[in-house]
């Protein structure tokens, strides 16, 4: 492992395998009636959102607190942020605090890579979403949710379906899956697919339904509606009719096929409330999942050196 | 006035002789006072004193980034002796009071000529035309329009402009972007947009800008500047309005004739720069475009900015990077050491050709005696580091910190004053 974690193509797939099997054995405690390890005391966990993502930061509050770190949530409204104090200001405010792991969410694409190589702190920097680049915890979490239903990812066919442009997660996921071994699809109408996209490690498709029968898992992604106002859709109607997984697509999926969604969920726009509720749609417990895939992340990370 | 006698320089790299600047001239080596200064000049390349026509000086408005003298004075460090001043100041030099206030300023600094860039629409906003006759007439004798930072996206201003500069043959250098295909955008589009999650910036924004452009300067008849030409398609379409025969000029920046955009995934904004640093096939295209003579000359967008608007995120981060003290190094690296150059195509493509797009009588001249005392001494052996701290710039934001470069400034002589000597501003 890296200090650091900021994009999942900085994870060999030793790495990437390392943090899903320390998730699995911390993934019983959540049926355990007490939830908490010691390993981490005394570390100190800073929660930095610049932008709101409650289901983010109170997961890697939990995973913090179950490993027994002080956790600090640090968030840009009603902070010094708000007041136009920099990312580096914040950066050596924390430093100042003793912050073991920084944990940060921004709306700039690469601010995490900036936190971690400026030389602004010395603690590691884990990125909870940048932009529109990625979100590597939420790639892991989708690896691990994937490993427990279908094994292990060699050869395994997951398909991709959406705001691949704008999404960090299918960033992420498109190449850390690729780097434990699935064949990943990716589908979006072409205004959604970024240029460039030929030089990604998967496949590319504008039909949702000529990439169903064969998939072992669907991953659909949130979509916007205010994208129809820059033109990316003409309407939320016709991009639901076309990229929307209703009950008719999902009838077309393999029997042992799941469902994903990294959430929140546009419910009747990329996904009807059926298949979100069915018992093959694994998308309440990707959110269980979170917490220890999370948990094993900052386990690794700040267990490589003495506290 | 001192005169100087330079030693066995090597004027545009040829064979040696020796040059006199005597009463702001190049004067015969023989007709040397006795009090003459001599410059040990061997192993040195003359070329005329640089000229460039695109740089920031950010006074009056910016003080904080750069100002007239420190502006000039690193223009002076970098081998240029007149230099011309973009208009997008606070307020604008949209008038005739401000290009006369940045002229003077550059007078009183003397380290080289400074001559204002006037804005082409009032305020730089792109509704209506600038009073660009007043100046034109002005005591700063503007020639060159610019509304640089922005364009001049509107098909009839930019079509009014072009032939309303023809009274007083003037040039509109445009900064060809269309706005509505770069909204938000951070960086050149293409695979490692996609990768690094950045708003792509598409090089058909700037190709189609320019084409439009060309065909309006060939419909009207005018002068046409094209600035900081960034991609391979811009190229093949000026190469094409030059067949034609238009009157349409261009320019390449030194960091795009050397830097690419697979500097973008440090996230580091030095590397933020409008139009945006773009592939290696881009860059070859640059350069080969400046070796035939198709893009005529360098200029340094030389854009000076403040540290904290660069050691931040890479969205909320300034666009541009300074330019004047590093031009001929990053020159003699992609032109000169990879034989697509020789120094006196650089002297062409740095000194005469931009003197004449600015309609610069005393810049861009020959070395033979006669011609005003504009030469700059290279030492084209040297190796050196950039460090940004030993800038004369007021900013650091230098994208080759760190990097071994070739050539240095050794002396630059402004109408026979030496405003750098032995590598030290004067």
């Amino acid at each position: 492992m890296q200090r650091h974690l900021l994009s999942t193509a900085d994870l060999t797939r030793d790495d990437a395998v390392q943090i899903l099997d320390t998730a699995e054995e911390l993934r019983s405690l959540a049926d355990r009636p007490i939830k908490k390890l010691p390993t981490l005391r005394g570390r100190t966990v800073v929660n930095l959102f610049f932008e709101d993502s409650t289901r983010t930061r109170i997961s890697f509050e939990a995973a913090a607190k179950r490993l027994s770190a002080d956790v600090i949530n640090f968030s840009a409204k009603g902070s010094s942020v708000s007041k136009g104090e920099s990312l580096k200001d914040t950066a050596l405010t924390l430093e100042a605090m003793g912050a073991d792991a920084v944990v940060i969410r921004h709306g700039s694409s690469g601010a995490p890579h900036r936190l971690a190589t400026s030389g602004w702190v010395r603690s590691s920097v884990v990125n909870a979403g940048d932009g529109t680049h990625e979100h590597p915890t939420q790639a892991l979490l989708d690896a691990f949710t994937l490993r427990r239903h279908l094994g292990e990812l060699d050869g395994r066919r997951v398909t991709i379906v959406g705001d691949v442009l704008h999404s960090r997660v299918a960033r992420s996921n498109a190449l850390l899956l690729s780097t434990l071994g699935a064949e990943v699809t990716l589908v979006a109408p072409p205004t959604l697919l970024p240029v460039g996209v030929s030089s990604w490690p998967v496949q590319t498709s504008y039909d949702l339904d000529a990439s169903l029968d064969k998939c072992d898992a669907v991953m659909m992604l949130r979509v916007q509606s205010e994208r129809m106002n820059d033109a990316f859709f003409p309407s939320a109607r016709e991009y639901s009719r076309r990229y929307g997984l209703d009950d008719r697509r999902f009838a077309r999926l393999p029997e042992h096929a799941i469902v994903m969604h990294p959430g929140p969920m546009n419910r009747g726009m990329e996904i009807s409330a059926d298949v979100a509720d069915h018992a093959r749609s694994v998308i309440v417990e990707q959110v269980t999942n979170g917490v220890a895939v999370r948990m094993a992340v900052l386990y690794l990370l700040l267990s490589r050196e003495p506290a | 006035m001192t005169a100087y006698l330079l030693r066995g320089a090597a004027p545009l790299g040829g064979p040696t002789r020796d040059l006199l600047l005597h009463d702001g001239r190049i004067a015969d080596p023989a007709d040397a006072p006795t009090n003459a200064v001599t410059v040990d000049a061997a192993g040195l390349v003359a070329l005329p004193g640089l000229v460039d026509l695109h740089t920031h000086l950010r006074e009056p408005g910016r003080e904080d980034s750069e100002t007239v003298l420190t502006g000039s004075q690193a223009a002076a460090m970098g081998g240029f002796t007149a230099v011309h001043a973009m208009a997008n100041t606070d307020p604008v030099a949209d008038t005739a009071g401000v290009v006369e206030q940045v002229h003077n300023l550059g007078r009183v600094a003397g380290y080289v000529d400074v001559r204002p860039v006037g804005a082409v629409t009032v305020g730089l906003a792109g509704q209506r035309l600038a009073e660009l006759g007043a100046m034109a007439d002005s005591a700063a004798r503007v020639r060159v329009f610019s509304d640089d930072g922005t364009c001049v996206s509107d098909a009839v201003l930019m079509r009014r402009a072009l032939e309303y500069v023809k009274a007083f043959d003037g040039v509109i250098a445009q900064h060809a972007q269309e706005p509505r295909l770069t909204e938000g955008a951070q960086m050149n589009e293409g695979a490692m947009s996609g990768v690094l999650g950045m708003r792509g910036w598409p090089a058909v924004a700037e190709e189609a800008v320019i084409a439009r452009d060309c065909l309006l300067a060939g419909h009207v008849g005018s002068r046409l500047h094209v600035c900081h030409v960034s991609t391979a398609g811009s190229v093949e379409l000026i190469r094409w309005a030059k067949t034609k025969g238009w009157a349409v000029t261009a320019e390449v920046t030194p960091h795009h004739l050397m830097l690419t955009d697979e500097l973008a995934s440090t996230y580091d904004p030095l590397y933020k720069v409008n139009p945006p640093l773009r592939t290696a096939e881009d860059v070859d295209a640059l350069r080969a475009g400046l070796a035939d003579g198709t893009i005529d000359c360098v200029a340094t967008d030389h854009a000076p900015h403040p540290t904290e608007d660069k050691e931040c995120e890479w969205a909320a981060a300034a666009m541009g990077m300074l330019g004047l003290e590093t031009a001929v190094s990053v020159v003699q690296h992609a032109m000169v050491d990879t034989g697509l150059l020789d120094w006196a195509a650089v002297a062409d493509r740095m000194s005469v050709r931009p003197a004449a797009i600015g309609s610069l009588g005393d810049h861009g001249g020959t070395l033979e005696p006669g011609s005003a005392a504009n030469v700059v001494l290279v030492d084209p052996s040297s190796l050196r580091t950039i460090d940004p701290r030993e800038s004369v710039s007021l900013s650091r934001n230098t994208p080759y910190a760190g990097l071994e470069l070739p050539g240095r400034v050794v002396a630059t002589f402004l109408r026979g004053r030496a405003t750098v000597l032995d590598g030290k501003l004067q």
